[in-house]
């Protein structure tokens, strides 16, 4: 059962602050309303994983690392290999980060940046086939949220990618009935660089990656993941409240023109590809 | 893949013999069990669906409970039966997620200030389903939140809305569902002007998920008439036994 959030008390002063700052087109940590934290990325942080990559944006830091194994495919795809990602809120990140089994939050955000690489097709599963219906790679993504400053997907979707785009895939040779590993690796191919962008909504005001302060005072925060072709693949709004159809519109174009430039910054330490 | 999946015939026509912008057939009734406050049953092509409502009661444990408002707990359900294959009863993560979702779509309709640290129970059970089960499923939660009695700022129905063998739909059977490009499903409130409700995954781009919107607000508001039609017909026939 899903059962309303509890969020921790932010002040009444710090609450209005960040209003009438707002109105003013300000925000509290001195951005402007649509302006993004710095953003930096150290790849391969994790030696042992086959991809991995540290991100902070502003305070907030993820460690995503990407596993590569084979596995059995699943019955209804079985000339593709398998992603999956999964989310840790590490309870050394945050006060309100709990151990124990997933938390909705944790499976909410593990879903959304699947969907974000998965329908973007950033990877090509029907490469990742070994021997159809018995023997596919498999990829894990663990997300790891190391400090929580507001803003987890976005900063969750860019780790992913740059994970993905520095993994480096062991070789596999049939040799019989088995399949064995090699010395070898090839490079996996990242197809697209998707951006997520989530917007807080603050009455009838809205800011573009809010921090924590941002996040608890908001209403409902709404994310949008935009390809490298300024197509969308993915949408989510979170949290309660209404949003006008008129405005997700506005939101749409003003996601394709800052995902180009969050783009830029994010995925600048890869090289090669698209995007 | 084996045999080419047909999304549309040669006249145009949908799977099912739509047209592109035709809701399936929709049954509702409210009031339909007997110990919970409020309930609805829904029926949209294929799918069945039931939802009750339970509450306004005291919150227990106690520390779950707000002094300002009061909490809803919610939970969306697919039976074991209701897909082709057996479905563990267990919660999926899609459940999960969906059952945050539905909550969160409903918490803006439910003038919550009234009733201070109580909880109100929804859930959503799912006997058949056949694509679109989130927003049948939402539908009928909030005839079944009316039917218990607790003031709501307006209603909401959902529906999705998407973009198949390239052409944007309304209202994706499990087919489409399944082979289509994309799926956006929304909750709207035509009186407020409000979505409560956005999630899209597949491919679209800014222009069609723009058209899909408007699909989206023009669908939701003959699902909204329908669900007033339900209301009255529930109540009117109180009116008679009295």
């Amino acid at each position: 059962m899903s059962i309303t959030e509890q969020r921790p008390i932010i002040s009444k002063l710090e609450q209005q602050e960040l209003r009438r700052l707002l109105a003013e087109n300000k925000r509290i940590d001195g951005r402007n309303p649509l302006q993004y934290r710095n953003i930096s990325v150290q790849l391969g942080y994790v030696e042992k994983a086959e991809g991995s990559a540290l991100v902070e944006l502003g305070n907030t830091k993820v460690l995503a690392a990407v596993k590569v194994g084979i596995a059995v495919p699943f019955a209804d795809t079985p000339n593709e290999g398998i992603l999956i990602v999964n989310a840790e809120l590490v309870p050394l990140a945050s006060p309100v980060f709990e151990p124990g089994p997933p938390s909705e939050e944790s499976i909410s955000l593990s879903r959304y940046v699947d969907r974000s690489i998965r329908e973007s097709k950033s990877i090509d599963l029907s490469s990742l086939c070994i021997v159809p219906g018995r023997s596919v790679y498999s990829l894990y993504v663990d997300l790891y949220i190391l400090d929580y400053d507001g803003n987890l997907i976005d900063a969750s979707v860019i780790a992913s990618v740059n994970a993905l785009g520095v993994t480096s895939m062991p070789k596999y040779v049939v040799e019989g009935q088995t399949v064995k590993k090699t010395d070898e690796y090839f490079k996996l191919e990242l197809k697209d660089r998707p951006v997520s962008l989530t917007y807080a909504f603050l009455d009838d005001k809205y800011v573009v990656d809010p921090c924590l302060s941002e996040e608890y005072a908001s209403d409902f925060t709404l994310s949008m993941t935009v390809k490298s072709d300024d197509r969308f693949c993915a949408i989510q709004k979170n949290g309660g409240g209404m949003v006008s159809p008129r405005r997700v519109m506005e939101l749409l174009d003003k996601s394709v023109e800052l995902g180009k430039e969050l783009r830029t910054v994010a995925y600048s330490r890869l090289t090669g590809g698209n995007g | 893949m084996g045999e080419k999946i047909v999304l549309f015939s040669e006249d145009g026509k949908r799977s099912d013999g739509r047209s592109l912008d035709e809701l399936r057939p929709i049954r509702i009734k409210v009031g339909v069990l007997s110990n919970a406050q409020g309930s609805a049953y829904i029926e949209q092509g294929k799918n069945k669906i039931l939802a009750a409502v339970y509450g306004p009661k005291e919150a227990l444990p106690k520390h779950i409970s707000l002094p300002d408002r009061c909490i809803l707990r919610c939970r969306y359900h697919m039976a074991p039966f209701s897909t082709v294959e057996r479905k563990s009863p267990a919660p999926s993560r899609r459940e999960i997620e969906l059952s945050m979702v539905l909550r969160n779509a409903l918490e803006p309709l439910v003038m919550t200030s009234l009733f201070p640290r109580t909880v109100i129970d929804i859930f959503i059970e799912v006997l058949q389903a056949d694509g679109g089960t989130r927003c049948a499923g939402l539908t009928a939660a909030v005839l079944a939140l009316a039917d218990a009695g607790i003031p709501l700022k307006g209603l909401a129905a959902a529906c999705a809305v998407g973009k198949v063998d390239g052409k944007i739909v309304v209202d994706l059977n499990d087919l489409e569902d399944k082979y289509g490009e994309a799926d956006m499903p929304v909750a709207y409130n035509p009186t407020l002007d409000g979505i409560t409700l956005l999630q899209m995954d597949g491919i679209m781009s800014k222009e069609e998920v723009e058209q899909a919107l408007s699909l989206a607000i023009t669908a939701t508001q003959k699902m909204h008439k329908m669900q007033v039609d339900a209301l009255r017909e529930r109540f009117s026939v109180q009116r008679r036994e009295t």
